[in-house]
């Protein structure tokens, strides 16, 4: 069993998590997070946000049973942890954008770490949230608020793009990408049972095979991405 | 010092804890997080003779105490899996138990004898097989699936007799809990040459995205699994277990030592474990010392002192 740090709201029901203890994880990875004994049934697969020597953090919104009970916790409680879990984003080659879409933007600060020399922009809906953490550690950080993100990245620019955010800004990333010779990869979510490749429930259709996002992913190039495929998650 | 060692239809098992079908693979998402031999054995994914990509469209969805599956039996084939996987999977020092779906009577006997001719070339050979056959003739997530046989005893017989004379591995029957008649389903497969059976699988259910105004799933139903349906398990184990006098094995929504008790004072000689592995990944690493540990505490000897009780 993991400690808990902190957890404090950084927006209305969005939430910034925070456990002690050495982890490991490459950006784009999850771990399986579950502090209640067996209802709801499933742990709730998270990304990773950040990292340090002495803890690992999760930024997620409380929408359903689970997060909402993710979101009760308190510093010294008690959660377990399984991970990491995934393959997360591969090294990116050349000059490099890392965009985030509002929750998508959770898993992008350990790429933005990971990756100094890289170019991040984050797009929200509404107001913007967490975006101190990635100008703490980035000089290079593009915020938009309302609109499209993908308007404000010129593919041209990039040999490589890292993305993460609703399936509508990844996809328009997408048609916008192609013809250029940056490589977009996506990170993409369906419904997940184990996280460990054993139960095929978030099976995706990637380059016309059936893949899982759990163990495959869950970032893939997004032209092998069957968009319609993420719609019903 | 209690031995949880169990033996059916001439198999030995090192417990009566099994990975069921369908939630554990072919064991290895689990070999990293323990050591697999802590399990009587693994139930591989459904296998069909011709790989399957599974069902489109949403495939999990929870519900209060479970989950609800389409996978629809997506897997590699049963070549792909006997070259593939069935090499690591002999490794674990566990049993290992091939679950065999399909879509008509000459498909399962199809696959059954391919699994029965690599087995005999691999015993043949000196190398590990494949220790049993579990028959699913109760899948609900399939056109013309399984479980099409698996609801009438007349239908269920054909395939029944048809699969025993195909292969030479010890068999169970997975039944449908949706059977006409459980009790006589379980009979017949026990005249049949059956060696066991285990019940249940899934029960068809279903959820409506009342936004959409549609079904969840794109096939309409799905499979209800996980602690929601242990009293159900549990009350139809006790039931099949009065009615036939081969051995029966436990499967639903059983996530505790003393949920396995249950099972075996309801007739079971072993059981298996599903949505459980789910929600702890680790759950074959410990159950098999909880339930000795619960044993010291009631003062139960062995498992057989307790079997069928009720």
């Amino acid at each position: 069993m993991a400690k808990v740090l902190s957890n404090m709201p950084l927006a209305p029901g969005i939430y910034l998590l925070t456990v002690e203890g050495t982890y490991r994880a490459r950006m784009g990875q999850f771990y399986m997070l579950r502090c209640w004994d067996s209802y709801p049934v499933l742990s709730r697969p998270i990304s990773v946000h950040d990292i340090s020597p002495e803890s690992i953090s999760f930024l997620y919104r409380a929408g359903g049973i689970g997060t909402h009970l993710l979101a009760k916790l308190q510093p010294g409680d008690s959660l377990q942890l399984e991970g990491p879990m995934g393959r997360g984003f591969p090294e990116p080659e050349g000059r490099t954008a890392i965009v985030g879409g509002g929750m998508g933007t959770a898993p992008m600060l350990l790429a933005a770490r990971q990756l100094p020399e890289a170019q991040v922009f984050l797009g929200f809906k509404d107001a913007p949230f967490g975006v101190s953490r990635f100008q703490d550690i980035h000089s290079n950080v593009t915020v938009v608020s309302g609109g499209m993100i993908a308007d404000h990245i010129d593919p041209a620019c990039y040999d490589t793009i890292l993305a993460c955010g609703p399936v509508p800004m990844m996809e328009a990333l997408a048609y916008k990408t192609e013809g250029s010779s940056a490589k977009l990869y996506v990170s993409v979510e369906k419904r997940m049972g184990c996280g460990i490749g054993a139960c095929n429930s978030c099976a995706v259709t990637i380059n016309g095979t059936v893949r899982k996002v759990c163990t495959d992913g869950p970032a893939f190039p997004a032209k092998e991405v069957n968009w319609i495929d993420l719609l019903s998650l | 010092m209690i031995s949880l060692a169990c033996e059916l239809a001439g198999v030995r098992f090192a417990n009566p804890i099994w990975a069921a079908s369908g939630t554990f693979g072919f064991g290895r998402p689990y070999a990293d997080l323990y050591p697999l031999r802590k399990l009587g054995a693994i139930v591989s994914k459904g296998l069909t003779v011709r790989p399957r990509t599974g069902n489109s469209g949403t495939r999990l969805y929870e519900t209060p105490s479970g989950i609800m599956n389409s996978i629809g039996l997506e897997n590699p084939g049963i070549r792909a899996f006997l070259e593939r996987e069935l090499p690591e999977m002999t490794t674990y020092g566990t049993a290992v138990i091939v679950n065999l779906g399909g879509s008509s009577i000459p498909e399962y006997v199809e696959g059954a004898r391919l699994l029965d001719d690599y087995c005999q070339w691999l015993q043949a050979s000196g190398q590990k097989a494949v220790d049993m056959l579990e028959l699913n003739i109760s899948c609900p997530n399939v056109k013309e699936g399984g479980l099409a046989f698996g609801l009438d005893t007349e239908q269920a017989r054909k395939l029944v007799k048809e699969v025993r004379q195909a292969t030479s591995l010890p068999l169970i029957i997975k039944l449908a809990p949706g059977a006409r008649d459980l009790t006589e389903m379980a009979r017949m497969c026990e005249y049949e040459g059956a060696d066991g059976v285990s019940l249940i699988n899934t029960i068809q259910a279903m959820a409506i995205d009342i936004r959409q105004r549609r079904s969840v799933f794109d096939r309409a139903y799905a499979g209800l699994s996980g602690p929601a349906i242990k009293p159900i398990a549990l009350r139809m184990v006790h039931q099949v277990a009065r009615a036939v006098s081969i051995p029966v094995v436990g499967v639903g929504g059983i996530s505790s030592a003393s949920d396995i008790v249950e099972f075996v004072m309801a007739g079971a000689t072993a059981v298996q474990i599903g949505t459980y592995n789910m929600m702890n990944l680790r759950a074959g690493d410990t159950l098999a010392e909880q339930l000795i540990d619960l044993m010291n505490e009631e003062g139960i000897q062995s498992l057989e002192e307790i079997r069928g009780i009720i």
